[in-house]
C-alpha cells in the first residue's frame, strides 16, 4: 500500500511545476500546458483521498470527473482566444497583450 | 518494498521527470511531448491507486483530447518553424523561488495529512456504481456540467469563427472576394 503522503507529495511536486510554467513561459499555449499541470495535480490529490478516506469514496471520484471536463473546456475556450489574439497581433507573446493597459 | 511501491516509484520519476522536461523545454512541440509523458503517467497512476473509470478518462479526454488541442494551437499560431522560447535569468531565478516556496509549504501540509491514520479502504467503487451515483446523489453537478459544456461549445465555436480582416488591406480583399458574403 503507497503511503498517503507520497502521493500527496508528488502532486505537490507537480503543482509548483504548473506554477512554474505559467511564470516563466511567454507563449500563451504554453502557460496553457501549465494551468493543466496545476489541474492533474489537484485532480490527483482528489483521487488520492478517495482512495484513502472512507467517507470520501464517491465524491472524491465525481470532483476529479468534474475537473477533468472542466480543464477540457477550459483549452478549448482558451485555445479560441488565443487563436483571436493571433489572428489580431500575429504572435502569442503574452507581453504583447497590453492593449487594456492604463 | 512491496509491488505496490515499486511501481509507484517508477511512475512518480517519470511523472516529475517529464513535468520538468514541460518547463524547460526549449520549444513548445517539444512542451507537448514532456506534456504527453506526463499525463499518461498521471493516468497510470490512477490505475495504480484503483480507480480504473478515472484512469481512462484522463487517456481519453487528456491525451486523446486535450493534448492534441494544445498540439494543434501550437501549429496554428507557430511564427516559424523551431521558433524557441527564451527566458531570462531572473525570471527563472523568481519563478523558481515562487515554485520552492509553494512546494515547501505543499509538502509540509502533505507530511501533516500523512500522519494521520488512514484505514486500508476497500477499493474506490468503480464506473457503474460511478455512473449510478451520477444519475443520483450527484445529479446535479451533472447537470450543471453538461449545460456548461454546451455553453463551451458554443463560446468557443464563437469566438473561434473567421472573421473579415478590418484593418489590415480590407478593400482589396473586398475586391478579391467579388462581392461575396461578408
Amino acid at each position: 500500500m503507497i503511503p498517503l503522503s507520497y502521493i500527496l507529495i508528488l502532486s505537490a511536486f507537480l503543482f509548483a511545476c504548473g506554477v512554474l510554467c505559467i511564470a516563466t513561459k511567454r507563449n500563451a499555449i504554453g502557460i496553457l500546458m501549465g494551468v493543466e499541470l496545476v489541474l492533474n495535480a489537484a485532480n490527483i490529490n482528489f483521487v488520492a483521498f478517495a482512495r484513502y478516506v472512507p467517507g470520501f469514496q464517491m465524491d472524491g471520484q465525481v470532483f476529479a470527473v468534474m475537473v477533468i471536463v472542466l480543464a477540457a473546456a477550459e483549452a478549448a475556450v482558451a485555445l479560441a482566444i488565443i487563436l483571436n489574439f493571433y489572428n489580431n497581433r500575429n504572435t502569442v507573446d503574452v507581453d504583447e497583450a497590453n492593449q487594456l493597459r492604463g | 518494498m512491496t509491488l505496490d511501491l515499486a511501481l509507484f516509484v517508477v511512475l512518480a520519476s517519470v511523472i516529475a521527470a517529464s513535468a520538468i522536461g514541460v518547463v524547460v523545454a526549449h520549444t513548445i512541440v517539444r512542451s507537448a511531448v514532456f506534456l504527453l509523458f506526463t499525463l499518461i503517467g498521471v493516468a497510470f497512476l490512477y490505475f495504480l491507486i484503483g480507480a480504473e473509470f478515472l484512469g481512462a478518462a484522463q487517456l481519453i479526454v487528456y491525451v486523446g483530447g486535450t493534448l492534441v488541442l494544445l498540439v494543434f494551437g501550437g501549429m496554428l499560431t507557430s511564427g516559424g518553424p523551431f521558433q524557441t522560447l527564451r527566458v531570462r535569468r531572473l525570471e527563472w531565478l523568481f519563478g523558481g523561488f515562487v515554485a520552492l516556496a509553494i512546494f515547501a509549504a505543499l509538502a509540509q501540509v502533505s507530511l501533516a495529512l500523512g500522519q494521520r491514520p488512514t484505514t486500508d479502504a476497500p477499493l474506490p467503487p468503480g464506473a457503474g456504481p460511478l455512473g449510478v451515483a451520477f444519475l443520483t446523489s450527484h445529479l446535479l453537478p451533472f447537470e450543471i456540467v453538461s449545460v456548461h459544456l454546451l455553453v463551451v461549445l458554443v463560446g468557443a465555436a464563437y469566438l473561434a469563427r473567421t472573421r473579415k480582416r478590418a484593418a489590415l488591406g480590407s478593400e482589396d480583399s473586398a475586391s478579391r472576394r467579388n462581392g461575396g458574403t461578408p
